[in-house]
Parts: structure tokens; sequence; C-alpha cells
């Protein structure tokens, strides 16, 4: 052990804070975003020199230069809102489900099973319905495993669902051999294309207004379950302490069930509005990362929906503006994955202090 | 199968299961630590492309020749890249008391980002399309000992890889023992455990969480180092390594948190993952269910631990929990 001198308080010391104020946090927030725009900025400048100002406008045009990608960009965002909204449930229950990719995965295989062997037989209006009980249920089946070990064995949910979204990655390159068409692409191209069996409606024309509307409704439906219903303030109670849980009378394991059913429900949901309501197929790379960035949308939305409506958009602005970044320069697509990443850094490395003041050293009198 | 075709099974499995080990071990002295970091797919792809960068310079500037410096350019590039990876998240998680998990997902995303970024890039300057050869940096990394094809079968089957598959084996060999039998192993086993009780007994949890990750991270990144220039030949194509990385994970639980049984680990798992090419006239179906079998193998693994419970086998207690001195 060394010898501790009498005096030597640490330079700086940590300690909680308490709730910050809005502004404040908010503030921080941004400077967080700010720092991390102009680091990228920075690393896009040594490698390319380009003019910085150049280049985010083209983020901008990438986001909003026409109709076709603006809509592009809130369909995104959509999406990413809708997985982000499925994984908050059992985020805020501290259940770790890193298996939202699947989970979408297994919803879409479900939806594209049912168009396929279903679309020439059906009424459109049976066949719907149909293909969203069946993701809904595909997805709370993918969800139930992990969360019935867990609730039974107390088995570790992280390792159990990211293992899981591998196996459903494989189910669906499995399925796909049958499904592919033509023979030996090894893709299934677009489903029902002649017929638009199972597709969503258009809306006004427009294709990806239906899939906006429902998850805005999913939104307020999931704020108002979390706030208000029994089961939201249960999942807050199992999340806070499974031992409180107990104490009060919940049914800890009832919970965790139920909440990672929904929450893998929901993820099926995204599934279908990923297989019917945009592309009309199905890849192992129809949930393309999107189950892991709604498990940031979420965490950096503290688990409000509202909030989850900002996050999500800011995501994917970024991922598309740096995509445009990319196209235009002709730089390599992963820019968009970098910017992102640093920018995100950033963000995470901000909730530090939201949550913790540094104490600097004072100078004491009598030793002045 | 006849006696040859499972020799050169075996021989597979090894050099598909070197860079799982690698990252496994250091996954491994990573979550001792308690820390959880899923960012290792990330490194692992940074550990590669970093040496090939290395590589690349190596052999535009330097003596292409000298097989030496051909070998310890890029593996230092890879070491220190690896490990600078490893200290972001180390620096959020550790510092700043980041989310684990949210840290280690954007780090692998990041990860991805930045090599696929590099890949691509160097090969737009090279004009080589969509692939970076370095086959002089890449026929050292494979060179073997010389009398291993002297030894028949057993030599071809056993001793017929380069350097680092030996590295690994003996990396995880010296993990496993620093764990087990040093001070410093059982020290950093306790941060894990439960950190406030360490830090009450004198050990400074900051530094050893640091040190584990940063080290832990440069291991891995030799995975990638060794899948692309010892595996691949010296040539880099972008999202080539595949999900080797979440395998690496896997093993970290199929061997109960033991880099010793890491090795045979990442042989059975590089089995599981090449052995639908070993079966006659398995169909292209059958195949993919093949593929899944490494998953399923640790699922089951992870549901029996937690069902025997038996404690020497559970992970780290704190494992993905930042450590705050004045929480109670």
């Amino acid at each position: 052990m060394s010898h501790v001198a009498p005096h030597s308080e640490p330079l700086v010391r940590l300690s909680k804070r308490d709730v910050m104020p809005a502004w404040q946090g908010i503030l921080v927030r941004i400077i967080g975003v700010l720092l991390g725009v102009a680091l990228s900025s920075l690393f896009i400048v040594l490698v390319t020199d380009l003019n910085p100002a150049e280049v985010f406008t083209s983020l901008f045009d990438g986001c909003f230069g026409s109709p076709r990608r603006i809509w592009n960009l809130f369909q995104n965002t959509a999406i990413l809102l809708c997985i982000a909204l499925a994984v908050t449930p059992a985020y805020k229950m501290k259940f770790w489900n890193i298996g939202a990719e699947g989970q979408v995965l297994m919803g879409a295989a479900a939806t594209a099973a049912c168009m396929i062997y279903f679309g020439n037989g059906i009424n459109q209006w049976l066949l719907i319905p149909i293909m969203v009980i069946s993701s809904l249920f595909a997805g709370m089946v993918w969800g139930m495993i992990p969360a019935f070990f867990k609730a039974h064995f107390n088995t570790n949910e992280t390792l159990f669902t990211l293992m899981m979204n591998y196996v459903a990655t494989q189910i669906v390159a499995f399925l796909i051999t049958y499904w592919e068409n033509p023979k030996g692409s090894n893709s299934v191209g677009v489903i029902n294309a002649s017929t638009k069996a199972g597709w969503l409606p258009y809306l006004f024309d427009k294709q990806y207004l239906i899939n906006i509307i429902i998850v805005v409704a999913l939104t307020a439906v999931m704020y108002v379950y979390l706030k208000y219903s029994k089961h939201g303030y249960e999942i807050s109670v199992v999340g806070e302490s499974e031992n409180t849980a107990r104490y009060i009378g919940i049914n800890v394991k009832k919970v965790i069930l139920r909440t990672m059913a929904l929450s893998g429900a929901l993820c099926g949901l995204a599934g279908l509005l990923l297989v019917s309501g945009t592309t009309h197929t199905i890849s192992t790379n129809t949930a393309g990362g999107r189950g892991f960035t709604a498990i940031l949308v979420s965490w950096l939305a503290k688990f409000n929906p509202a909030v989850m409506m900002l996050t999500s958009f800011l995501i994917v602005f970024f991922e598309r503006g740096a995509a445009q970044i990319a196209t235009n320069f002709r730089m390599n697509e992963s820019l968009a994955d970098i910017i992102t990443g640093i920018i995100l850094f950033f963000i995470i490395g901000s909730e530090f202090f939201l949550n913790y003041k540094l104490n600097f050293r004072h100078k004491h009198k009598e030793e002045a | 199968m006849d006696i040859a075709k499972f020799a050169s099974f075996i021989t597979q499995a090894i050099i598909i299961g070197i860079p799982l080990l690698y990252g496994a071990t250091g996954e491994m002295i990573t979550e001792k630590s308690g820390n959880l970091n899923l960012g290792i797919p990330g490194i692992m792809y940074v550990g590669g492309i970093s040496g090939v960068l290395g590589g690349y310079f190596w052999e535009t500037y330097g003596d292409k020749t000298n097989g030496f410096m051909c070998i310890l350019i890029p593996m230092i590039c890879s070491l220190v890249a690896s490990a600078a990876m490893a200290f972001i998240y180390s620096f959020l998680t550790i510092t700043l008391r980041a989310n684990q998990n949210v840290t280690g997902l954007v780090l692998t995303t990041f990860g991805m980002g930045l090599g696929s970024f590099i890949g691509g890039s160097l090969s737009t300057i090279l004009d080589s399309g969509a692939t970076v050869s370095l086959n002089a940096t890449g026929a050292f990394f494979k060179t073997t000992l010389p009398f291993a094809s002297k030894l028949g079968l057993f030599g071809k089957t056993f001793l017929s890889f380069g350097f680092l598959a030996y590295l690994a084996i003996i990396i995880a060999i010296v993990s496993a023992f620093i764990l087990r039998k040093t001070r410093v192993g059982l020290n950093l086993k306790a941060v894990g455990e439960n950190p406030a009780t360490a830090d009450a007994a004198g050990i400074n949890v900051t530094r050893y969480k640091y040190a584990a990750t940063c080290i832990g991270g440069a291991i891995a990144g030799l995975g990638g180092l060794y899948y692309v220039m010892d595996f691949i030949g010296g040539t880099w194509s972008n999202g080539g390594f595949g999900d080797r990385g979440w395998l690496a994970i896997a093993i970290v639980i199929f061997c109960l948190w033991k880099p010793d049984l890491g090795i045979l680990g990442s042989v059975l798992f590089g089995g599981l993952y090449i052995v639908y090419m070993y079966i006659d006239d398995l169909p292209r179906a059958s195949q993919e269910i093949f593929k899944m079998l490494p998953y399923l193998v640790t699922i089951l693994v992870l549901i029996l631990i937690s069902v025997r419970k038996k404690r020497e086998n559970q992970p780290p207690a704190s494992l993905g929990v930042s450590y705050f001195r004045e929480e109670r």
C-alpha cells in the first residue's frame, strides 16, 4: 500500500447528480451532438480534404433533397421507431433484449410465408389479418423463449437473445432456399409482383404512408401503456428492483414473460411492415442492423416513446445524410457508419454529465 | 469419411477456429473485469484492416523481402488499433459509466464502418476491384515450420500452420494460467465479481478494468489479423470476416469463461462452422440448418449453466454493470 499524504484529496471527485433541469439536459445533449459533428467533419477533412460545409450541405440534401428522399427518411424513421418501441418495455424492465434483430426477422419470415403460400388463394382482406397475426405470433415466440429461461432459471438474456439472432438468420436463409425466385438466385425477389397480394395498401397513392400512420399510433399507445397502465407500472417496478416487486406482490415471472411477449410481438410487427409494407421481399438482411440501432434509440430517449420519435429521426437523418455524402463525393458508403458511430459516441458520453457532477478540489483556506 | 478427409477436416476446423480463439480469449479477459464488450466484432474487423494498412505501407515504401518487418509492422498496427478501439469502449464505460451494451454495439457499428471504409478506399486507390492483395506479406504470415511437411499426416494436420496460430494457443494457455494462479488474475476476477469489495480490498478497480479491456481488445484484434493475413493469405475484402466476431462471443459462454477450454471450444466451433462442407451431397437447405449449430450449442450451454447453478461456471457477477464507488 502506498503511503497516503494527509491532504491528498483527488483532483476531481465524482458525485451523483440530482435531477438536472430539463433545459440543461437538452443543452448538454446538443453540445454532445455538435462535438460529434465537429469531429466527423474533421475526419472527413483529414481523409478527403473536402470543404466540410459543402459536405454537410449534401447531408441535408440526402435527407430532404427530393420528395422521394423525404419519404425514405420518414419511412426509415418509422421502422426504426417501431423496433425501438418494441424493445422499450423490456429495457424498462432491465431485460437486455438485444435479440430484436432476430425477432424482426421471424416476423418478416412469417409474413413472407403467408404472402407466398396464401397469396393466390385467399381474399386480400382476409390475408392481411392472417399476416398480422402470424407475424406478431412469430416475433412473440422468438421473444418468449429467452424470457422463459430468464424468468425460471435467470439465464443471461443478453447473450441468449444475441444467439437467437443468428438462429433466426439461418432459419431465413433456410427458407430462402425454398422460396428463391428465380431458382438458383439465392434471393426471393418481389413476392406476388403481379397480384400484389398481401401488400399493405398504398394510402393516397403513397407507399409508406400506412407504415408511418401505424407507427405513430403505436407510439401514442405505447406512451400511454408505459405511463398510465397497471402493466406499465409493474414493468417500472420490476426494472427498479425485483425484490421490491416481489414484496409488493407483483408476479415477477409473469411480468417478464408478458413484457417479452409484447416486445417480441411488436418486433414481429416491424417485420411485417418491412416485408409487406416496404420491400415486398425477404432476405437475411431484412432487419439490416435496425434491431441493434433501435436499442440506441430507446436508450437515448430514456425509454420515453415521445422522445424516441426525435432520437430515431436523428439517427436516420445522420445515416441517410452520410450515405448521400458518400455518393456525392464518391466515397465508400461505410462513411455513414463511421459518422453515425462518432456522433453516437459523443451522445453516449454526454449522458455522463447528466448523471454525475464533477467536484474539483477546493483550495482550503488553512493551506493558502 | 476416409482418414485423409478427416485429417483435412481437423486442419480446417483449427484454422477456422484460430480467429475465434483470439476473439474469445480477448473477450474472456475483458469480461473477467466485468465489462461485456459487444464491440469485439468491430475490434476484430479493425484489427484486420489496420494490419492490411500497415502491410500496404510497408510493401509500398519499405523492403518487401524483409520477412521480419513484413510481419512486425502489420502486427504492431493491428495491436495498436484494436487496443485503441477497446480504449474508446473503456473510456466511455469505465470513466464515463456509459451503458455497456449500447457502447459495445456502437463500437461494432463504428469498427465495421471504419474497416470497410479503409478497405474500400484502399482498393479504390489501388484500382484493384473490391479487394486489397498483399501477397508478399501474406506469404510471410503463412510460413510454417520447415519440418512440418516431412512428418506425414500428423505434421500436415497439426503442424502446418503459420506462427499466429501457435501464438493464439500460447496466449490462451498463458491467460488461463494468469487468471487461475497469479495475484493479478485473482484480483481481476475479484473486480469482475464484485468491484466494490475489490475496491475495499485496495485493488485499483479502474486500472484493472482499463488494462483488461485494452489488452483483451488487442488480443481479439490479432484474430482479425490472422484471418486476413494467414487464413486468406493477405487479401482483404469488405465483409469477408463475416459473423466470426459474434461467434467468438458465443465461445466465451460455451467455454465458461475459461481461456484454456477456449482452445478446444474454438476448434469445435471451427468444425461446426464448416462441417456442412464435409458431408456428402448435403442439399443447400440443410447446409443453412447446419450453420445454425454453433449458436444452438451456445444457447444450450447457456441454459445448462443457469439451470445447474454451479458457482464456478457462472458469468462474472458484475458483468454488464458499470462501477461507481459511491453507489449503494
